[in-house]
C-alpha cells in the first residue's frame, strides 16, 4: 500500500466526539500515523505478518494502520469504553479484524514478550505526571521486537498538530513537537 | 476476541499468584475465515501455551486440536489448518473470562473483554 493511500484511509476514520481532558485524548493525525507505521514496516519489518499491540489505542488509528500494512494480529487497548466503541466501528468499516481490550494499561495481565511490536501515542504526562513512562515500561515488557512511541520533546522533524479540542488552547491549532522513538527491549 | 488474544491474557488482581489461563465462557461466537500464513504459525507456535489454547477452543465447541503439541507437528498441513482455525478464525463475541484463582468474571461484550479492575483489586 502506498503511503498516500494509507494516509488517506486513516484520515477517513472517525475520531473522539468528546475528548476527555483527564485522559489526554487527542487523535493521532493521519500524517504522523502513516509515517510511523510505514517506517516501522519498511525500515524494520516490524508490522507485516507480526502480532502488534496499540497501547492507549483511542479511536484505533495506529492499530488500524498496522492492520492495513499487513499485521497478522492486532490488539488495541484503552481505558475508555467510548473510544473503544469508535475504534471498533472504524475497524469494521474497513473490514479489519482487530481485538480490543478495555482496561487500564498498568493493570493488564499480559504474558511477557507475547507480541512482536508495540505502537503507541501515549498520554504525554501533562495531566497525570509520568503516564508516558508508565506506558513505556509496560510496552518494553510486552514486546519481543520493538516499541514505537511518540513522546513530547523540543523541536524535531516530526511535528504533531493538535487542533483546538480543549477549551484552554488559545490558538486555533497548536503544534506540539514530538519525537518518534524506537525502543528495543 | 480471538483465542490468540486469550492466550496472552492473565488475571492481574492483587494477590493472585496464578491467573493464567483465564477460563473462557463463550455464549456467542463467530467464525471468520482468514488466509493461512504458515510462516506466522511456525513462528508463533513456541509462544503459545498449548493447553490454554486447546481448552479455550473446546469451550467454543472446537475439539479438533490435540491435547498436546510439539514443533514436529508443524510439518503437517492438517495440523497447521486446525492450529490456524483455532488461533485466528474463532471470535468470541459474548461471554466471559474467569480468573482461575478467584473466580472473578471479566465479561466479554461485542468481542471486547472488560478487564478493568476494581479499586480493591489493584
Amino acid at each position: 500500500m502506498k503511503l498516500k493511500q494509507l494516509e488517506g484511509l486513516l484520515g477517513s476514520l472517525q475520531q473522539f466526539s468528546n475528548p476527555k481532558v483527564e485522559l489526554e485524548q487527542y487523535p493521532t493525525g493521519p500524517h504522523i500515523a502513516s509515517r510511523l507505521l510505514y517506517m516501522a514496516e519498511n525500515t524494520f519489518g516490524g508490522i507485516s505478518g507480526k502480532v502488534v499491540a496499540d497501547f492507549g489505542c483511542g479511536c484505533g488509528t495506529l492499530g488500524i494502520a498496522s492492520a492495513l500494512l499487513g499485521a497478522e494480529h492486532v490488539i488495541g487497548i484503552d481505558v475508555d469504553s467510548q473510544s473503544l466503541e469508535i475504534a471498533s466501528k472504524n475497524a469494521a468499516d474497513l473490514e479489519l479484524d482487530i481485538d480490543f481490550i478495555w482496561c487500564d494499561i498498568k493493570n493488564l495481565g499480559w504474558r511477557d514478550q507475547s507480541v512482536n511490536t508495540v505502537v503507541m501515542n501515549p498520554p504525554f504526562g501533562t495531566r497525570k505526571k509520568g503516564s508516558d513512562m508508565e506506558f513505556l515500561s509496560i510496552a518494553l515488557k510486552v514486546a519481543s521486537g520493538a516499541v514505537y512511541s511518540l513522546h513530547k520533546t523540543t523541536t524535531r522533524d516530526l511535528r504533531f498538530d493538535v487542533p483546538q479540542l480543549y477549551k484552554f488552547h488559545k490558538k486555533k491549532e497548536v503544534d506540539i513537537a514530538v519525537d518518534l522513538w524506537r525502543f528495543v527491549p | 476476541m480471538r483465542l490468540l488474544t486469550h492466550n496472552m491474557l492473565s488475571c492481574n488482581i492483587k494477590g493472585v499468584s496464578n491467573g493464567f489461563p483465564l477460563r473462557l465462557e463463550a455464549e456467542k461466537w463467530v467464525e471468520k475465515e482468514v488466509e493461512l500464513n504458515a510462516d506466522f504459525l511456525r513462528g508463533i507456535f513456541p509462544k503459545i501455551e498449548w493447553k490454554a489454547l486447546a481448552g479455550a477452543a473446546r469451550a467454543i465447541g472446537y475439539d479438533q486440536l490435540p491435547d498436546e503439541a510439539d514443533a514436529s507437528m508443524l510439518d503437517s498441513d492438517d495440523f497447521l489448518r486446525r492450529f490456524h482455525h483455532a488461533l485466528l478464525e474463532l471470535h468470541v463475541e459474548e461471554g466471559a473470562l474467569v480468573c482461575p484463582e478467584t473466580g472473578r468474571r471479566f465479561p466479554i461484550n461485542k468481542g471486547i473483554p472488560n478487564m478493568l479492575l476494581h479499586e480493591d483489586e489493584v
